[in-house]
């Protein structure tokens, strides 16, 4: 399989792949974060989290036309506008959720994966009547759909580029307010024991609510930022939420470093091998890989030492 | 066993006391004639007929549905405006298949049990055809099927309105060879059944003409990164990248595409789709499809008097904003395609409008002229579409003659 390239097309080969591999590591960890402080910090199985991402694309749809119709000199610029409403948002509707839906099943964590299975079907019909059933398009200011090229062969998308800059950036915020803020160490106070949080004072409901909305706010600017790429559609968010899981699961659900080592071991192997193969077998392959994996440790790549 | 005949015979004697003077009343009630036009029970009244429109309008189909849903909604309204069939005003009954094959099934033995329809307009995709087939074999109904597909098919209980894959692929690779200087080629699909069916057509055809296919790749539906198999082709150099890929796929692979440098109004590589109708380019939007050939048998931009008609009453009907794709325009000739059997039956029997059905012409068709071939698919024009940046196509080609359906291509399978 590599005999039908010369050596400087391997090299070439390999850098292109790595890079997409990168592009997609970048998608991946975007799409996953959220879920991972939803399902790994407060342990709710978040069906609707494609929803969120589609909600955040919707209302960067919507974002761009307003622009387009009113503000059409600073258009080049519209991108960040949408993706800060697109957190605010579903930051605010993952707050109402957790409100109105999620805080009463704390307890029944395999209830939380039917009602937010629910609420994600609720959300596609209501999409569907707002916006129609057909995709809709989001255009892009120019600079945003062109490519640098670095060699002949090797050519750079820069929205590829845009994308791994904003994970970057959402993954060191989630970090630092993770564990470095005063905020993270009562979320993770809580995780490991609630009663006792609650004892020495921390407001336990708050901590809940703002931690869901977080997960759900990021899902938003994810959802944002794959109009670039993507399709957005009232279902679009399901083709998400298989991927999605599998990178957390996969991780260890409680550790957000599991998530992103894990979305960085499945985007490598599942980009380098769809250059040898055919696309449906390296994701076989890809997900063949993960099983084996889980089935020597079930608890994921990265588990937290927590006492039960 | 000998009570159970024991009512049965009861039961039938007194249906034949019954029967005569039931007749009668149903006669009067009814008028003699109702009966000729119709010996099998089906929905027809004096004033009106029922029909069955079924297709997805929830679920992930919906999206490329709903089109086909108002083209044939659009046509029996045009149908009753003239006054109908046989004089007889069309009702329709919707039914949702839900972008689910078994519940495709389903809906359609209701239409044909419950509510005996004289015709179905419905299914997209092959596998929601593939699960009805059987029902209406069973059961003799007439479904219209408005979608290109892969061929390799012929029911009696289906007229194909769409085309099939020979007719859609050859004449677009031929016209890309003649004019473009076209030798190697990048064949690209989602995985399932069309696409593979059509690329085997497509690989077949182009070794034929002794040109060469330089890879052949398929990835799995809804998938969204393409930027692997876009190295790989940049790395191969392909003349053509011709590309089978369905749904919200096309978003993310045309934005990709084009943000990987490669300009698709560049003479080199082209890009030639034959899934990719004005419908998609709403998603994919027209800056970012600029410069893409398709192959299908009807445009938007098709300028005759039928097709400005068309045009002008969906939107009328359907709102300004709309665009009309291939299958849309398929679906649309579907209702129109029966009236004419059924006319020229002077029944709605099923048997009956289906011996009418080969022959049958409508010169009223917007994409011009079509013909019912004997294998139930219609002969049609090719024609190559160059996708603008307002979302719509130039049509840069189109065959001299009607195309013959060959859905059993001897050597191309």
């Amino acid at each position: 399989m590599f005999a039908e390239y010369s050596a400087s097309e391997l090299t070439a080969i390999f850098a292109m792949q790595g890079f997409a591999g990168l592009i997609l590591f970048s998608v991946l960890v975007l799409m996953a974060l959220g879920l991972a402080i939803i399902f790994g910090q407060m342990g709710v199985i978040n069906m609707a989290h494609g929803e969120f991402m589609i909600l955040g694309a919707y209302i960067t749809y919507l974002t761009s036309n307003v622009f387009a119709e009113y503000l059409p000199s600073l258009f080049v610029g519209y991108f960040f506008v949408a993706m800060v409403l697109a957190f605010g948002v579903t930051f605010l509707l993952g707050m109402a959720v957790e409100w109105g839906l999620i805080r009463f099943l704390y307890k029944r964590p395999l209830d939380t994966l039917l009602a937010t299975w629910g609420l994600s079907l609720i959300l596609q019909q209501l999409y569907r009547t707002i916006f129609g059933a057909r995709e809709v398009g989001v255009s892009l200011p120019d600079w945003m759909m062109g490519s640098y090229a670095l060699t002949d062969i090797i050519e750079v998308p820069i929205n590829g580029i845009f994308v791994m800059i904003l994970t970057l950036v959402i993954a060191l915020s989630v970090y630092w307010l993770m564990y470095r803020s005063g905020w993270g160490r009562q979320v993770r106070a809580v995780v490991q024991n609630r009663p006792m949080a609650s004892a020495v004072g921390i407001n336990t409901e708050k901590v809940d609510r703002v931690t869901f909305g977080l997960g759900c706010g990021i899902a938003g600017i994810a959802g944002s930022a794959f109009t670039m790429v993507g399709s957005t559609g009232p279902t679009s968010g399901q083709l998400y939420i298989v991927d999605t899981f599998l990178v957390v699961v996969f991780g260890g659900a409680q550790s957000l470093l599991g998530t992103i080592a894990s979305a960085f071991s499945i985007s490598q192997a599942q980009s380098t091998m769809e250059f040898f193969l055919s696309g449906s077998m390296a994701k076989v392959l890809t997900l063949l890989f993960v099983v084996g994996i889980l089935m020597l440790r079930p608890q994921g790549l990265f588990a937290m030492k927590i006492r039960h | 066993m000998k009570t159970q005949s024991g009512i049965k015979t009861k039961v039938s004697g007194l249906l034949k006391k019954l029967a005569l003077p039931l007749a009668i009343s149903l006669a009067t009630y009814s008028q003699a004639h109702a009966a000729d036009v119709n010996t099998t029970g089906l929905a027809v009244t004096e004033d009106t007929v029922k029909v069955g429109i079924l297709h997805s309008v929830t679920g992930t189909m919906a999206i490329s549905e709903t089109g086909s849903v108002q083209a044939e909604k659009l046509a029996i309204e045009q149908i009753n405006a003239m006054g109908g069939v046989l004089g007889r005003k069309i009702e329709y009954v919707q039914e949702d298949g839900a972008s689910d094959w078994p519940t495709f099934a389903e809906k359609s033995k209701k239409l044909l049990v419950n509510d005996k329809v004289a015709a179905v307009f419905g299914c997209w995709t092959s596998a929601s055809r593939k699960a009805v087939l059987p029902v209406f074999e069973q059961y003799n109904g007439m479904l219209y099927y408005p979608t290109f597909y892969e061929g390799l098919e012929q029911s009696p209980n289906v007229i194909y309105t769409g085309q099939e894959a020979t007719q859609q692929i050859l004449a677009g690779i031929d016209w890309l060879v003649k004019n473009k200087g076209a030798e190697k080629f990048f064949l690209l699909g989602s995985d399932y059944i069309w696409p593979r069916t059509s690329n085997k057509i497509a690989r077949k055809h182009i070794q034929k003409l002794g040109l060469k296919v330089v890879g052949e790749e398929y990835y799995p539906l809804g998938h969204t990164q393409f930027n692997s198999v876009i190295n790989k082709i940049k790395l191969k150099k392909p003349d053509v990248i011709y590309a089978i890929v369905v749904g919200g796929s096309n978003v993310a692979f045309y934005k990709q595409l084009k943000a990987a440098g490669i300009d698709m109004t560049k003479e080199k590589p082209l890009v030639l789709t034959i899934s990719v109708t004005e419908d998609e380019i709403l998603g994919i939007g027209g800056e970012n499809i600029e410069g893409a050939y398709a192959a299908m048998k009807y445009f938007q931009s098709i300028e005759n008097k039928n097709n400005e008609s068309f045009v002008s009453a969906f939107k009328k009907r359907w709102g300004d904003d709309i665009v009309i794709g291939d299958v849309t325009q398929a679906a649309y000739l579907g209702p129109w395609l029966w009236k004419a059997a059924v006319e020229k039956a002077g029944s709605f029997d099923i048997d009956k409008v289906r011996a009418a059905s080969p022959g049958i012409e409508l010169t009223t068709a917007p994409e011009g002229y079509v013909r019912i071939h004997e294998n139930h698919h219609l002969w049609s024009k090719t024609r190559i579409g160059h996708a603008q940046a307002d979302g719509q196509y130039d049509i840069v080609y189109e065959t001299d003659e009607l195309m013959e359906p060959n859905p059993f291509p001897k050597g191309y399978q």
